[in-house]
């Protein structure tokens, strides 16, 4: 489909940026490019950025909804810095994303849309197509508005639905652009709107449109091109934090053969986690919408008393809520999974917006001497693992677990290698025999300091529980000094013998290197592709990335003790270098902290890196 | 040769519900008559003792799963309910009894109380309603009578009290019984209806606390005022109450009032008789409502009207979908939607 006219040029990899009203669609925009982007073979990661308002005040800096996606024939592991093209569908989009690209992207506008009325609405003094804003940046004026119109001129379709194509005008220009095919987009508009003929037809008219309106007016001197990656074999996919963090779940309940309860309540940007699982009844997985975030978590401890999977979903302050409950978890040493999507805090803070920040949290947010197992995804198709561990660890150690993900990945979408469940570990509880003869309900496996699971409905097993400190073995309420020193110690040391049972840390890059740089959770393909760049240009530094915090793998002091400089870096005012000092306060820690709600950018990471380097 | 069936698992008896624990509430504490009354009910069930969970949350009451020989769970304050939901649903075989108090239900757990009532899942649920905070040692509950002296209101409550009864109606709840401590004949039998009624079934217990908050229910529980005070409801019966036999309620407008049969004309055909199955709580509300001096305390079964459970539901829709749904495993799942093959 290339016009000849163009020059091809490979790239190895590009940032595009689509930007719009919040009603414009432009997530849908980004995610139709996702799919032609995987068809193509390429590797990918993407990025929704939008407003917590369902519909900000439209044609407003507020109201503007991004979706951006980092494309390339080599590893991908963040949706990119910067923009190497932003499609603008206004004047606001234009101006809440200066930042978000190069500086000498392609813009894409429709400029219907650069009325002297949304000029002034996205704060501009004077229209930034003509006053010399954009100098340096090659810009594309496509009057979208109008030529959708007609496009869409022979069918019997009203203006203001013909409108709602308009993304799709946009989406056109961009598969120009890059040598893409529209069949695969084209079958998705037929599935969608299977009983809407009229919408097919005017979306493919529209993203036709698009495609052919770039052609013509040759508006860019070249096209681009982007090999597929070299991807080991087997089926791929893409999936968002959420969706993985789900599948995880539900893979576990079938390698464990438990059934899935989940009790949640409904926040974001966690919330996706609970639609998934309530749609998948089929294998036996039941969703409770909870009336409330306390109610989310102890049905949860009910069902897991009962025998259930189970599970609860939250973002940070649902978690302070969860606190009190947390505590019941680990007192009646019941397993209980905790996902944790971290957002921007205090309070309601950013709601839509990603941080590092409940770290603090979920290590000790709870009264009384309360341990728990605390990890943390790194990535979102690594949710799907980290998910799967979580309930592992959970059901084998009888203990809760946190873990936390956050907003990028849970709403960030990456490639993922689709595995053979088959080939994930069994998962064995500790669930007690009828009529076992010695069974005690806090008895103890001598390996993990587990206690049995002894479920409701089981003959001769019938024992009490709850939130009150209870003897060891017996299990019997007691108020007795020694023993409640006894059973802080043990529901301790239960939790730190998890380091036996999870892998080592590892150090990736220049092993030795004097430079080690630190990060947990969400960072790890933005501090390894700064990594990455860094050890191609020649400079020596060493990276180890921690999914387990709590406890943390059995050699992470031996890392730590190998380096003469340490950085430490998250999304956040220093809480796990602050735990860092705690544990192992032997070493000298730096810490590179950002808290804006944005995730680190590959620049500001490599720039930290080299000036530590240089010093 | 005859076959023997053993029987002797299927023939319980109290003693199998007695736990060896000692019993920590106070000598004279309405909660020693409605342990009892479980423990008189449990065996009478046709319920294997292993399938039964006592569950409460904090209070003086909610120390009761360690007192019965049963599965207990002994939760945190107010959230019984939502620990009991979560049992139900996970495993619906069990026998639920959830345990309460004014102060867990009323206050701090309000919220779960109307969602457990509006969901209806086949927990019953005992809720000792002493009208005091006992535990902490007597402040003021939701169900306090207004003006009543207690540590925390030492002028006397400010706020107006809930009915649990009403509250349980004005959530679409679709059983509630009240019950008096001082009657184990009466709490055996109400327990019974409340746990072969399937659905959130609520029990009232109008229970005393000898040290804080004693005889606040001294005028319908009192051994001289209790006939005048007190009407046991029976479905299908007229209500009549009072020693003499000879009181009785009617309808008069919209208002629910006392007469005596015989004066004015009265005859036991006027009186109202009582159906607990209607759908439309009004009248259910009203006679939750009633009170001494002016009509006597409603007890027994008040409302009890059919509905789905919510384990119904869930477990309902879970054979449903796996006839329909083309997934029949995660790997079904995983490999759905958009894929790609790399060779």
């Amino acid at each position: 489909m290339t016009d000849s006219k163009n020059k091809v040029i490979e790239l190895e990899k590009a940032v595009i940026r689509f930007a719009g009203d919040s009603g414009d669609g432009m997530q849908l925009t980004g995610s139709l490019f996702s799919d032609s982007t995987a068809f193509a073979g390429n590797d990918f990661a993407t990025f929704p950025d939008y407003p917590s308002e369902i519909r900000a005040p439209q044609g407003t800096v507020s109201g503007v909804s991004g979706f951006q996606i980092h494309f390339g024939s080599n590893d991908i592991h963040t949706s990119g810095d910067q923009a190497d093209v932003l499609v603008a569908m206004n004047p606001a989009s234009l101006k809440a994303n200066k930042n978000w690209m190069t500086n000498d992207a392609v813009i894409i506008v429709d400029n219907d849309a650069f009325t002297e009325k949304n000029i002034i609405k996205a704060g501009y003094e004077n229209n930034p197509l003509t006053d010399g804003t954009l100098n340096g940046h090659l810009v594309v004026n496509a009057p979208i508005a109008t030529l959708t119109k007609a496009a869409v001129s022979e069918l019997d379709i009203d203006n203001k639905s013909a409108q709602k194509s308009k993304n799709m005008f946009a989406l056109g220009m961009i598969f120009y652009m890059f040598n893409r095919s529209y069949e695969k987009t084209f079958t998705f508009f037929e599935n969608k709107f299977k009983t809407k003929p009229l919408i097919v037809e005017s979306n493919k008219l529209v993203l036709k449109a698009g495609y052919n309106f770039a052609d013509t007016i040759e508006a860019f001197t070249n096209t681009f091109k982007i090999a597929p990656a070299k991807l080991n074999k087997g089926r791929y996919r893409n999936v968002t934090g959420n969706l993985a963090t789900a599948w995880g779940l539900l893979a576990a309940a079938e390698r464990s053969g438990l059934k899935l309860f989940i009790g949640s309540y409904p926040i974001t940007p966690a919330t996706e986690i609970l639609q998934e699982l309530a749609k998948h009844k089929q294998f036996s997985a039941v969703s409770f919408q909870a009336e409330d975030e306390i109610a989310g978590i102890v049905s949860t401890i009910g069902a897991s008393f009962a025998g259930a999977l189970p599970v609860t979903s939250t973002s940070g302050p649902g978690l302070s809520l969860k606190s009190e409950a947390l505590g019941l978890a680990v007192m009646t040493e019941l397993p209980l999974v905790v996902v944790n999507v971290q957002r921007g805090g205090p309070s309601t803070g950013l709601p839509t917006k990603s941080e590092q920040s409940d770290l603090y949290q979920a290590l000790f947010g709870r009264n009384g001497e309360a341990p728990l197992i605390v990890m943390a995804a790194s990535s979102s198709s690594d949710c799907f693992y980290s998910a799967f561990e979580a309930v592992k660890l959970s059901l084998e150690h009888m203990t809760p677990v946190i873990l936390l993900t956050d907003g990028s990945l849970a709403n960030g979408s990456e490639v993922f290698k689709i595995p053979k469940v088959n080939s994930l570990p069994k998962i064995k509880p500790p669930i007690a025999k009828a009529n076992d003869a010695d069974y005690k309900p806090y008895a103890r496996d001598s390996k993990k300091l587990s206690r049995p699971w002894a479920i409701p409905g089981t003959e001769g097993l019938r024992h009490r529980i709850g939130g009150l400190e209870k003897e060891n073995i017996s299990g019997n309420v007691s108020h007795n000094p020694e023993n409640h020193q006894l059973m802080s110690e043990l529901r301790q040391e239960k939790v730190e013998r998890v380091a036996d049972f999870i892998s080592s840390q590892t150090v990736e890059g220049d092993e030795n290197a004097d430079i080690l740089v630190v990060s947990w959770g969400g960072t790890y393909g933005v501090m390894l592709t700064a990594v990455e760049q860094l050890l191609k240009e020649g400079y020596s530094i060493a990276f180890t990335h921690f999914k387990h915090i709590m406890p943390f793998p059995k050699n992470t002091e031996d890392i730590l003790s190998k380096y003469k400089k340490i950085l430490v870096c998250e999304i956040n005012m220093g809480q796990f270098v602050n735990y860092l000092r705690m544990k192992f306060p032997k070493y000298d820690y730096g810490q590179y902290n950002k808290i804006q709600g944005l995730p680190f950018t590959v620049a500001e990471l490599k720039k930290e890196f080299i000036t530590l380097i240089n010093e | 040769m005859e076959n023997i069936i053993d029987t002797a698992k299927l023939v319980l008896t109290k003693k199998d519900f007695e736990s060896d624990q000692m019993v920590k509430w106070c000598p004279g504490c309405g909660d020693h008559a409605i342990l009892k009354s479980v423990e008189n009910v449990f065996p009478e069930l046709g319920i294997p003792k292993e399938d039964f969970v006592v569950v409460s949350g904090i209070g003086c009451s909610s120390r009761f799963p360690y007192y019965m020989n049963t599965y207990g769970i002994h939760g945190i304050h107010g959230r019984a309910a939502a620990l009991a939901t979560g049992i139900k649903i996970a495993n619906p075989k069990l026998s639920v009894w959830m345990i309460t108090g004014d102060g867990d239900s009323m206050a701090i757990g309000g919220n779960h109380f109307i969602h457990v009532a509006r969901r209806n899942p086949d927990v019953n649920i005992l809720l000792f309603n002493n009208k005091i905070y006992g535990l902490t040692k007597g402040q003021y509950s939701p169900t306090t009578p207004k003006g009543s002296k207690t540590k925390t209101s030492p002028q006397g409550s400010f706020e107006t009290p809930f009915n649990p009864g009403e509250l349980v109606m004005g959530a679409r709840g679709k059983f509630f019984a009240r019950v008096v401590d001082t009657n184990i004949k009466m709490m055996t039998r109400i327990f019974k209806e409340a746990s072969e009624h399937h659905g959130a079934s609520i029990v009232e217990i109008l229970a005393n606390c000898v040290i804080f908050n004693n005889k606040v229910h001294g005028l319908i529980t009192g051994r001289d005022t209790k006939e005048d005070n007190q009407i046991f409801l029976e479905a299908g019966q007229p209500m009549i109450y009072g020693k003499e036999k000879d009181k009785g309620i009617i309808l008069d407008g919209a208002q629910l009032k006392s007469v005596t049969i015989g004066e004015n004309g009265i005859t036991e055909s006027d009186l109202m008789v009582h159906d607990p199955t209607t759908e439309d709580s009004g009248i259910h509300i009203m006679l939750a409502n009633m009170a001494p001096p002016e009509l006597p305390a409603a007890m027994g079964v008040i409302r009890s009207v059919k509905a789905p459970t919510i384990e119904d539901s869930v477990w309902a829709s879970v054979e449903h979908e796996k006839q329909i749904s083309p997934l029949k495993n995660v790997d079904d799942l995983l490999n759905s939607g958009s894929t790609w093959d790399i060779d």
